[in-house]
């Protein structure tokens, strides 16, 4: 055997040690992105047509609507982050994962609080406290589940044989130390031991803000960091403009919670700093929009052949797109117009599912192989899957960008006679982009169907063997300059 | 350059970059406004705010359950900044000490209905606020709100007509025989509605 060839049966090695743990985060995160879109569906479809399953207190668009928004959270977005920090840390650590069935333990656990959760809320025990809806016996259970992970985690990279650590790494140990801050000091100071008043506004929507900015997007942007030079076969463009990155994006966005108050009871030094914060971020999105770009150039063409290259980058553009448009919503002329309407919501899409999400599939589409040894079943379902849900959540955003953008200047701002807009011609006026998003969210559920049946058949290792990925057309050349003796999906 | 190829140096650099956002966002506010106090008026034995009561009190644990803050906000925005005010959502903007005993705070994002930091002051009728909640088309035609129907009772009519039952007309009318009338619940939740008023005048507000 040659060197390469040992290299690739460590790799191998390491796989094989993610593979139950990462596979079962994986899949019991697909069950809960069903079950979001099926709860999605229910509370998009009640916004134009009230009438629709009414009748039921389970089932009123106050219960659905959260009942939505924690199981695409807590259990989609949280349970795919796990996996990838598990499997990244792996893999980039050069180290395996010991005793892998404790890390299964702790996603039974993580799975516990979420059913809990879940079925709580719906059952009208939510707290009405956005992204922290669970009830109060709920939150030990998650914490408990998460801890079992980081702490797993951390020893795999204690253990790390390769000493270089990667960008992708530094993300991940941000992500994985920032969590559990927000969430326990959140729990803690609006339910066991509460703050006064507008006190809780402010605990709230820095736990909100930095939910996404510093748990999702640095997963998600380990993943970026990781495959796309993995796939297209060349290093990161620069490792300064990572640095960069990171430690502006760790010293900015900490302010960035404080951007939800504008207009609202609290300090006005308070809101200012949240805006200054928010405008500071076009430091570390432009130093990662311009290091991806980077590497990327020169290679756009294999986003023709590979399913993970074309999810990801959709992903890592998104993350841009969000990232200016959240800078901007910021300020307080834009923030007049855009609060409390439905330009918020296609916000938080364009965040949590353009960019987490997409980036997510990408993730899927690069790992399972690897850990079933087993191709993807059906290059058109994965077309499907792509286009749908590109398609779908582009509409979506559009329309909320466009319908509620102008939602927020007739219910905001006076009309041509110096008079508000009565209020029930704004709903009036947003019907049409309700209903444009319930179909929007039809194409996605589509896509996500399409892709459960892909990941089902290969955890079933159904479909013709193949000898190489699946891809989405046959490549003249091979795509990756380091090929893997085990699958090699890209 | 700082070093990334250390564990400890990048735990020290996030957890010191993290704590200032912390500081800012929590700790500060908690020391500027944790000491607030309800305000009296001089002379009288008004004292404002005052915590929720009674039935008002239950009423805020089913607006919680139901989720209305997910469609109704509860902050006035000031003069010059929105039509707030021009709409009659309120008479001043609201400020920290109304929110002084809000425990969770119920602030809201969305505005897919009106806001509600005033409603007890600009629809005191107790009628108009149960037919709205049962089937808000039937007060507010072309309204997105659902109905919650199911915080209603419908039963025979034994003896005379309920005291409480909904007046409902027309389409809306039960059967023959039937009333309709509201549940603890929905007696509660209007009262709570019917308590939202943040029009005690104060000196931070401008009024």
């Amino acid at each position: 055997m040659n060197e390469r060839e040992l290299v690739a049966l460590e790799r191998a090695r390491i796989d094989e040690s993610a593979r139950g743990p990462v596979l079962f985060f994986f899949a019991t995160a697909l069950f809960w992105l069903l079950a979001g879109t099926v709860l999605a569906l229910a509370a998009s479809l009640k916004l134009h047509t009230p009438g629709f399953l009414a009748g039921h207190d389970w089932l009123t668009f106050g219960r659905v609507r959260p009942a939505h928004v924690n199981a695409v959270v807590y259990g989609w977005a949280s349970l795919t982050g796990f996996a990838v920090i598990v499997w990244l840390m792996a893999r980039l650590s050069w180290a395996e994962v010991r005793y892998p069935s404790l890390l299964v333990a702790a996603g039974i656990l993580w799975n516990v609080g979420v059913v809990l959760g879940t079925v709580a809320i719906l059952a009208g025990q939510g707290t009405s406290v956005e992204y922290l809806e669970y009830p109060i016996y709920v939150p030990p259970i998650l914490v408990a589940g998460y801890a079992l992970v980081a702490v797993w985690s951390i020893v795999i990279f204690r253990d790390r044989r390769e000493k270089e650590v990667y960008v992708s790494q530094w993300y991940l140990l941000g992500a994985m130390f920032w969590l559990p801050w927000l969430y326990i000091t959140a729990n803690l100071l609006l339910f066991w031991f509460p703050v006064a008043g507008v006190v809780q506004g402010s605990v709230l929507w820095w736990f909100g803000h930095n939910v996404m900015g510093l748990w999702f997007s640095p997963l998600a942007l380990a993943t970026v960091y990781y495959l796309i030079p993995k796939v297209i076969g060349r290093p990161i463009y620069s490792y300064y403009l990572g640095i960069i990155g990171f430690w502006s994006l760790a010293l900015f966005y900490v302010w960035l919670g404080a951007h939800h108050l504008v207009g609202g009871p609290f300090p006005a030094w308070l809101i200012t700093a949240g805006i200054v914060g928010s405008l500071m971020m076009f430091i570390p999105v432009g130093a990662t929009a311009i290091n991806h770009h980077m590497t990327m150039i020169g290679h756009f063409g294999k986003l023709k052949y590979s399913p993970t290259l074309r999810f990801v980058v959709f992903g890592a553009m998104s993350y841009t797109a969000v990232s200016v448009q959240g800078s901007l919503e910021a300020l307080r002329d834009v923030n007049l117009v855009t609060k409390f309407t439905h330009y918020t919501v296609g916000h938080s899409h364009l965040g949590m599912y353009a960019f987490y999400t997409m980036t997510m599939f990408g993730a899927m589409y690069y790992i399972v192989p690897r850990l079933t040894g087993w191709e993807w079943a059906s290059a058109r379902l994965i077309r499907w899957h792509f286009w749908s849900t590109a398609i779908g959540i582009a509409i979506y955003v559009a329309l909320f960008t466009w319908g509620g953008w102008y939602q927020g200047v007739m219910l905001h701002q006076p009309d041509s006679q110096g008079k508000p807009v009565p209020f029930m011609q704004v709903v009036e006026y947003t019907r049409p982009y309700l209903i444009g998003r319930s179909v929007a969210g039809g194409l996605i559920a589509v896509g996500h169907l399409a892709f459960t049946v892909l990941f089902v058949l290969n955890l079933m290792r159904r479909g013709t063997r193949r000898a190489g990925p699946t891809l989405f057309h046959e490549e003249p050349a091979p795509v990756a300059s380091q090929p893997e003796l085990a699958a090699s999906s890209v | 350059m700082f070093s990334m190829q250390r564990g400890l140096a990048i735990f020290v650099g996030i957890t010191f970059t993290f704590a200032t956002g912390w500081v800012g966002l929590i700790v500060i506010p908690h020391l500027q406004l944790g000491e607030l106090a309800a305000q009296s008026e001089e002379g009288t034995t008004e004292v404002y705010p005052r915590p929720l009561q009674g039935l008002a009190a239950q009423g805020r644990a089913v607006y919680i359950s139901e989720g209305c803050l997910y469609c109704h906000s509860q902050q006035v925005r000031a003069e010059g900044y929105g039509t707030d005010i021009a709409r009659g959502w309120g008479d001043r903007r609201t400020v920290p000490r109304d929110y002084l005993f809000e425990n969770p705070i119920l602030l809201g994002s969305m505005r897919t209905g009106p806001d509600l930091a005033n409603i007890g002051a600009r629809q005191t009728d107790e009628t108009w606020h149960l037919l709205h909640l049962y089937n808000p088309v039937i007060t507010s035609p072309g309204s997105i709100m659902p109905p919650f129907d199911y915080l209603f009772e419908t039963r025979r009519i034994v003896g005379e007509r309920a005291y409480d039952a909904l007046p409902l007309k027309d389409d809306w009318a039960p059967a023959a025989g039937f009333e309709i009338v509201p549940s603890d619940r929905a007696k509660a939740l209007v009262a709570y509605l019917k308590a939202q008023n943040r029009t005690f005048p104060l000196k931070e507000a401008g009024r």
